[in-house]
């Protein structure tokens, strides 16, 4: 019906205007950051701030029961491994040492399994609103670390308990956790975006996280595995939550631990788990961005 | 509207074609992805859009119709920025707010504040305005005793309420409306008018999604008719109403006789109409409840097929169709050899006279892709004591009341 009409001509039969027609901005489809930083930060926040709520409002005793999960864990560990079967040695605090490692995990188990399935038990939202895709795993991961927050909190009033002095050395964990927070982002959009087309994700990665809470030197710690075999203690610091928490220890229980840099057998080499975290992060955020117009469809 | 004339349009749509594929057989995980690298791939491509370009002024109300399956609103999720388009362009004039579904991402087990102000920002207002904005839509939502419940304990119409007010506080001057207003009330329906008309007047540009032809003509400057994913027509109400009408009477007729129609992947095999008691019959008393079963014999494993039952009197009208298309239920799936057998009931309005059913058979989706077309293979006679002379006898319900003479029409009551 139309024929070879050119732009131009069908946009002046549209509307007579002499001149230059400002048509305004044009409709883009739906990317994983559309409406730009800020939006997708005030979104973020937003979602993860009701979801924050409805963890601690949803049930009587609320913080407790997210409380329980880590401290749980850590009892039985701590009986097991520290009373029956010795692994932390003569290790300086090893309780604490041991907690931390237990919350600092909880944090990356909680924002990466948690955003596996996040974008498919959102579709609702996907399917019928226009926003940034990228909120959604954010938002997981924001209320993780709220509750990683809170679980310091009590990682810190355990290690006064038990004696460890409050250092200067305290300092370096913020710059530790963003470290982690970065990684456990980068893994959340790659899982969630994954998950939308494959959804045996999900079992894949309950198994890699198993596999990570005893590759990553929480319970048997670093200095316990270099005695027996040094290479592979050195290896396993290679992943940047292992990293993480040998130089947590270091910093904040006992200069006792090794630190990152000497565990890995030199600081140069302190790359490859910061290299790990970041490319995780660009992964991430590279599938994410690339799937994202399409998610709505393929939901 | 003649000063909107020499602005430039508050949307432009321009050649928008959209493609969806929908692969035959959902590979949903990894594991199969590996084990079968090859399989999988087929896909059936589905053009839901097809070289679409319109453009609407500022200040029009601007109505979007068609049957169901024909782009309609995959049209309105691309405006929305919901769906990427493959080619063309589309260009918006100021601040634009999409009514696709009210109260997405309300969460049930959150009071009204958390869910108003996170709604809000997701339709696009910053936090302070949302929070600002707060009363405002609990008050029109009429909500003001309730605001402390969780939403789990609003009835649905509150829900609704809350839904909408949020919607429409976000002042948008561009409006994409889908047919939210099926939902809710009589009343609130009234509302929703209500408010759509305001809008109208206060010069707001409104795209609206609709098969209702009704509607269209109530509200509408300009309506744009869609089929198959592409501009049948665009223009006055009443004319695209018209061609409208045209083509849902025509599109049950398009296979020509002679040659039974459709692949014949599935054929329905017998036909036949059942009164109250489940008896075969020829006959049926007009009011009474009557099943037509039909079945179908299915020669290659089909998932969700489509059926649509016409009832045609000897003039030849379509006096009442039904189908499980616009119902949206999947009619599930079924293996190659096997049989099922498809029935409807219904109420019996149709004026007395003899009918004859036909059956058409067709692929998942808005049922163009015929598998088969069943006709002229039996009919039957409807009888009725008194009729009013209609095609069909719909139970009416009178009220007679005095009205003032110097009272306007219309605000009875």
């Amino acid at each position: 019906m139309s024929g070879p009409i050119s732009r131009r001509a069908r946009l002046a039969s549209a509307s007579p205007v002499a001149g230059p027609l400002d048509l305004g901005e044009a409709i883009k489809g739906p990317s994983a950051l559309s409406g730009g930083w800020r939006r997708t930060l005030q979104l973020t926040v937003a979602i993860a701030r009701n979801d924050f709520k409805l963890r601690f409002f949803g049930s009587a005793l609320g913080y407790v029961w997210q409380l329980m999960r880590p401290l749980m864990l850590f009892s039985v560990l701590y009986v097991v491994f520290t009373q029956i079967v010795p692994l932390g040695g003569e290790l300086e605090n090893f309780p604490v040492a041991l907690l931390l490692g237990i919350v600092l995990f909880t944090f990356f188990a909680e924002a990466t399994s948690g955003a596996v399935s996040c974008v498919v038990d959102r579709e609702n939202l996907v399917r019928k609103i226009h926003f940034p895709r990228v909120v959604i795993p954010l938002a997981v991961v924001l209320t993780a670390s709220f509750n990683l927050l809170l679980n310091l909190v009590v990682v810190v009033i355990f290690a006064l308990a038990n004696g460890v002095d409050p250092s200067l050395g305290w300092l370096g964990l913020p710059p530790l956790l963003i470290l982690l927070a970065l990684f456990a982002t980068g893994m959340s959009m790659l899982l969630s975006a994954l998950y939308v087309r494959y959804r045996d994700v999900q079992p894949i990665w309950d198994v890699v996280l198993q596999i990570t809470f005893y590759g990553s030197l929480i319970l048997v710690p670093y200095e316990t595995i270099r005695d027996k075999h040094e290479v592979l203690a050195s290896g396993l610091v290679a992943n940047p939550l292992a990293a993480v928490l040998q130089e947590a220890r270091h910093l904040v229980v006992d200069p006792g631990y090794a630190s990152a840099a000497d565990a890995i057998g030199g600081g140069i080499r302190l790359i490859v788990p910061l290299g790990v975290a970041i490319g995780a992060f660009l992964l991430g955020l590279w599938v994410f961005n690339r799937e994202a117009p399409r998610i709505a469809e393929e939901l | 509207m003649s000063s909107a004339q020499n602005r430039p349009p508050a949307v432009t749509v321009e050649h928008v074609s959209k493609r969806f594929r929908t692969p035959e057989e959902a590979t949903h995980t990894l594991k199969e992805r590996v084990l079968h690298p090859l399989r999988g791939r087929g896909q059936r491509e589905f053009q839901a859009l097809r070289d679409i370009s319109f453009a609407v002024q500022e200040g029009e109300f601007f109505g979007i119709v068609g049957r169901n399956g024909s782009g309609k609103s995959t049209l309105l999720k691309c405006l929305a920025g919901i769906y990427s388009v493959d080619t063309g362009s589309m260009r918006r004039r100021g601040r634009m707010s999409t009514f696709i579904e009210l109260g997405v991402g309300f969460n049930p087990d959150l009071a009204a504040y958390d869910n108003v102000v996170l709604n809000g920002i997701m339709m696009g207002l910053t936090p302070a305005e949302a929070k600002a904005r707060y009363r405002q839509i609990i008050e029109f939502a009429e909500l003001e005793e309730f605001q402390e419940l969780k939403l789990k304990n609003y009835s649905s119409g509150m829900h609704v309420r809350l839904a909408f007010s949020v919607a429409v506080q976000v002042d948008a001057d561009i409006l994409l409306i889908d047919e939210v207003l099926a939902v809710g009330d009589a009343a609130f329906q009234q509302k929703c008018f209500d408010v759509f008309n305001r809008m109208r007047d206060e010069g707001k540009t409104i795209l609206f999604v609709t098969h209702d032809m009704g509607t269209v003509q109530r509200l509408c400057h300009r309506v744009m008719l869609l089929d198959h994913g592409e501009m049948v027509a665009i223009g006055e109400p009443e004319e695209v109403g018209n061609r409208y009408l045209e083509l849902n009477f025509t599109a049950a007729e398009q296979p020509q006789d002679g040659e039974r129609a459709g692949d014949g992947f599935a054929r329905v095999v017998d036909g036949w109409l059942e009164n109250e008691a489940g008896e075969q019959v020829d006959q049926v008393l007009q009011g009474s409840r009557c099943t037509f079963c039909a079945v179908v014999q299915f020669n290659e494993m089909i998932n969700h097929p489509s059926l649509t039952i016409a009832l045609r009197n000897e003039r030849g009208d379509n006096v009442m169709i039904l189908t499980t298309i616009i119902s949206d239920d999947l009619t599930g799936g079924f293996q190659r050899g096997e049989r099922a057998r498809f029935a409807v009931s219904f109420d019996n309005i149709l004026g007395p006279g003899r009918y004859e059913p036909v059956a058409n058979l067709a692929h998942r989706g808005a049922g163009h892709e015929l598998m088969d077309r069943w006709a002229g293979q039996m009919s039957f006679v409807v009888r009725s004591a008194h009729t009013a002379g209609g095609l069909v006898d719909v139970p009416g319900e009178w009220t007679i009341e005095r009205v003032r003479a110097d009272q306007p029409a219309g605000q009875v009551g």
